[in-house]
């Protein structure tokens, strides 16, 4: 069947979209990648699903050739990694990455957690955490109380959940620490402590996931799409909401998604907000020497920093070093060197996720019928 | 409650709960990296593929993206 | 101070030019216009392979091949060089027929070769799909990794990064004014060859290729389908062939596709299509296999399947290194050899007639 609307995602940017475009009479097609709806935020939350429309989940989305007269990208945020010595081992973990495995049935009960890295999110996996029995030793946050006072006026904008977590931020919330080194079952920080921890859960702030965006050919500012008042990207016919068109939470993705899906103008100004948590937590130059030369920093292809120092893009090491080349398709690395060495994003094809032969051809049947 | 063999081991998991959570709980590693280092799950959500495992005979599935599936038998790049 | 050699392209070609003249001693500048070993050189295979389509591919693809071997023990290992010899695959028993008389001409010409009945083709490549007739190995031919080796090559030459306007006898003017002058200059600049020359006979042949994960031994050899010279003789505006490399990191290439006509470089779902569906027919294992990447490169095609190597008609300092086609990687040390022989006045193994612009009437207006 041909839909009206598809939307990639379903956090609640795409929720939020798919509702408002299900009301407006669409025939809406809601594809995600998680095996049901929520996105990153929302995972495993109950009474999420929306009736009366088409969904598919565990579907990854490699290629846009989709036949349909409004595409709606919801496709949200992954967490910035940066490489510093010991980050590779299996007891580093993201921030959100751990509350996702949580919430995957990963048991935290009793188990020691380091929470560290950058933005409002540490707080929310924090208070998560202690909810589901873990020992959160520690909260470090690398940017500075001074900062962070700035985020502290608009706490009000946040759920209720993070609030909550003020509790916690308050014994064991540390401003302007980060990790230096990690071995196994520890984490040296930059305060100089060592911590014992089976887990150090760290991420330095959210990116936004860019590549369907890019390979539509959406027009991309300063590192997130472009769009208009109804959310339509300089692509016809294309939407982006949430974290693609910057960073700022559930409150903003809703709104986006609900004018995007009913194509009225978005209500209220989240530009301010957007950018108030861009200043609050911008990373500090040090972040950029913790990796030594010999620190991996292309997990897939285990390329270390000392190995692209030569290298001036992340096509030439690519192409020289093999940094990127591997199956997250530079996702990782790449986020990471667009922080240390400024280089921009390498050009986006299809598949933008590996895809088995089989499914590639399968994918060519339904777009050639 | 599905029952799954990690590396050859016979496990009772919760319904829902993810391939790569339930490796970690069985206190596995997921992938080996190309230099053999043992790598655990990352992102949790699908980005990294640091969790890739053969999940019945199909190589690199990210173990994030799965919920286990009673009869599922998972291997590990170290098994 | 000016170079003695002035190359301009950056890509394998260029960059084996680089070595030759280098080892005599010259100063060698290279103007690359984005990066070197990156455009088609990066596109293609990496496969140093003889093949037999005439006299002077056979002269000049063995001769290569002979070039790549000696230089093995200085390879670095990011060159991931591997003998992992080619093994053409006969479908059927007329394919196998065909091929049958084909030892007897290499081994002539001093290349060894094996034909392989059913039973040997399995024995080598049991991932092949059941039914086939036989093979026809080259266990000499090799694989590397092309961007590296280009790296390699030209380590010792000057780097110019810019973009060539204009190309006369001996100099060059870049997009920003400068201008370049060398004794020798030699244009190496694959399938664009013509925005400098335009009156030579290269055309952009595209091609599509795909590499997965990695599967350590699921291939042990360079496989080729038969029908593969079908589909390179063909002057159809597409067609496909199985072609599948197994890399040093256990990954697989999986081609092949050529076009005429398509200057867009987008991946084409349908060539995608058509090139994974043949791969599969020959190797039905690649079904349940990731592929990490999908992307396309511009081979630079003659209407002889020779490239052009020489003086560039009418000029006395300016030579021509192009239209390499598919075998861009294999040809580029015999090319390189050649032109070093033309510039000292030597003589070589490999005919220059065989290869200068002059054969073409285009070229000799």
């Amino acid at each position: 069947m041909r839909h009206d609307t598809v939307i990639i995602g379903a956090g609640p940017g795409g929720l939020a979209a798919a509702r408002a475009a299900k009301r407006i009479g669409k025939r809406v097609l809601l594809i995600d990648d998680n095996w049901g709806p929520g996105g990153q935020i929302w995972r495993g939350y109950s009474g999420l699903d929306i009736d009366g429309i088409d969904k598919r989940y565990s579907t990854q989305v490699s290629d846009l050739d989709l036949d349909c007269e409004q595409l709606i990208l919801a496709c949200g945020a992954r967490e910035l990694f940066l490489p510093f010595p010991g980050w590779t081992l299996p007891h580093v973990v993201g921030a959100g990455g751990l509350q996702a495995l949580v919430k995957a049935g990963l048991k935290i009960q009793g188990k020691r957690v380091v929470v560290a890295g950058s933005g409002p999110l540490l707080l929310a996996v924090a208070a998560n955490l202690s909810k589901a029995g873990a020992e959160v030793v520690l909260v470090a946050e690398q940017a500075s109380w001074g900062s962070l006072v700035g985020f502290g006026v608009s706490l009000w904008r946040w759920p209720e959940k993070i609030i909550q977590a003020a509790g916690l931020a308050t014994s064991r919330f540390r401003a302007s620490v980060w990790p230096v080194s990690a071995e196994p079952g520890r984490v040296v920080m930059s305060d100089g402590q060592t911590l014992q921890c089976d887990y150090l859960a760290c991420g330095f702030g959210l990116v936004p996931n860019l590549e369907l965006a890019m390979l539509a050919g959406c027009k991309i500012e300063s590192g997130f799409v472009s769009v208009d008042a109804m959310q339509e990207t300089s692509v016809r016919g294309i939407y982006a909401v949430g974290e693609l068109t910057g960073i700022g939470g559930v409150e903003k993705a809703e709104a986006e998604g609900e004018a995007a899906g009913s194509r009225t103008a978005l209500r209220g100004n989240h530009g301010a907000f957007v950018e108030l948590l861009r200043q609050c937590f911008a990373l500090r130059e040090e972040l950029k020497s913790l990796a030594k030369p010999d620190t991996i920093v292309c997990r897939c292809e285990d390329v270390t920093l000392g190995k692209i120092a030569a290298c001036s893009s992340k096509r030439e090491a690519k192409l020289q070093t093999r940094c990127g080349m591997g199956a997250c398709q530079g996702r990782i690395c790449g986020s990471a060197l667009e922080f240390l060495r400024g280089w921009p994003p390498d050009t986006v094809r299809q598949p933008v996720h590996p895809v088995s032969v089989q499914d590639l051809l399968k994918q060519k049947e339904t777009a050639n019928p | 409650m599905p029952r799954i063999k990690l590396n050859g081991t016979l496990y009772d998991v919760p319904a829902q709960t993810s391939v790569a959570a339930a490796l970690m709980n069985a206190c596995f590693t997921a992938r080996q990296s190309i230099e053999g280092e043992a790598r655990g799950p990352l992102c949790g959500m699908g980005i990294c593929f640091e969790c890739r495992v053969t999940v019945d005979g199909i190589a690199y599935e990210r173990g994030c993206q799965l919920q286990v599936r009673d009869g599922m038998e998972v291997t590990t790049d170290a098994a | 101070m000016n170079p003695d050699v002035l190359i301009v392209g950056g890509g394998i070609v260029g960059a084996a030019c680089a070595r030759a003249f280098l080892r005599q001693g010259m100063r060698v500048t290279i103007v690359e216009r984005a990066l070197i070993g990156g455009g088609a050189t990066a596109s293609g295979m990496g496969h140093v392979v003889v093949m037999d389509d005439s006299e002077s591919q056979f002269a000049l693809t063995h001769r290569s091949r002979d070039l790549w071997d000696e230089l093995v023990p200085e390879m670095p290992v990011e060159v991931e060089f591997e003998r992992r010899g080619t093994l053409w695959v006969a479908a059927d028993e007329e394919e196998l027929a065909a091929v049958s008389g084909k030892k007897a001409y290499y081994l002539e010409r001093g290349v060894e070769t094996e034909l392989l009945d059913a039973k040997a083709l399995y024995q080598a490549e049991p991932g092949l799909r059941a039914g086939m007739a036989g093979g026809f190995l080259v266990p000499g031919d090799s694989v590397i990794y092309a961007p590296c080796a280009a790296n390699w090559l030209s380590e010792g030459a000057t780097r110019v990064f810019g973009d060539v306007a204009e190309m006369g006898d001996g100099w060059v003017k870049l997009r920003n004014g400068d201008r370049l002058s060398a004794q020798v200059l030699i244009c190496a600049t694959g399938a664009w060859a013509t925005e400098l020359f335009p009156a030579l006979p290269v055309k952009p042949r595209k091609g599509h290729l795909a590499i997965t994960d990695r599967y350590p031994g699921a291939v042990h050899h360079q496989l080729i389908e038969l029908g593969y010279l079908k589909s390179a003789h063909s002057h159809s505006t597409e067609s496909v062939a199985f072609n599948v490399q197994p890399r040093k990191t256990g990954q697989l290439l999986i081609g092949s596709s050529r076009q005429y006509g398509v200057e867009d470089k987008a991946v084409e779902q349908h060539m995608v299509s058509k090139m994974l569906t043949r791969a599969v027919e020959y190797l039905p294992s690649i079904q349940k296999m990731s592929v990490i990447r999908l992307w396309t490169g511009f081979r630079a095609a003659t209407p002889d399947k020779l490239p052009i190597v020489g003086l560039c008609p009418g000029l006395k300092q300016t030579y021509l290194a192009t239209g390499h086609e598919g075998l861009g990687i294999t040809t580029s040390l015999g090319s390189a050899e050649l032109l070093l022989n033309l510039v000292s006045g030597q003589a070589g193994i490999l005919h220059p007639a065989d290869y200068g612009a002059e054969r073409f009437a285009e070229c000799r207006a």
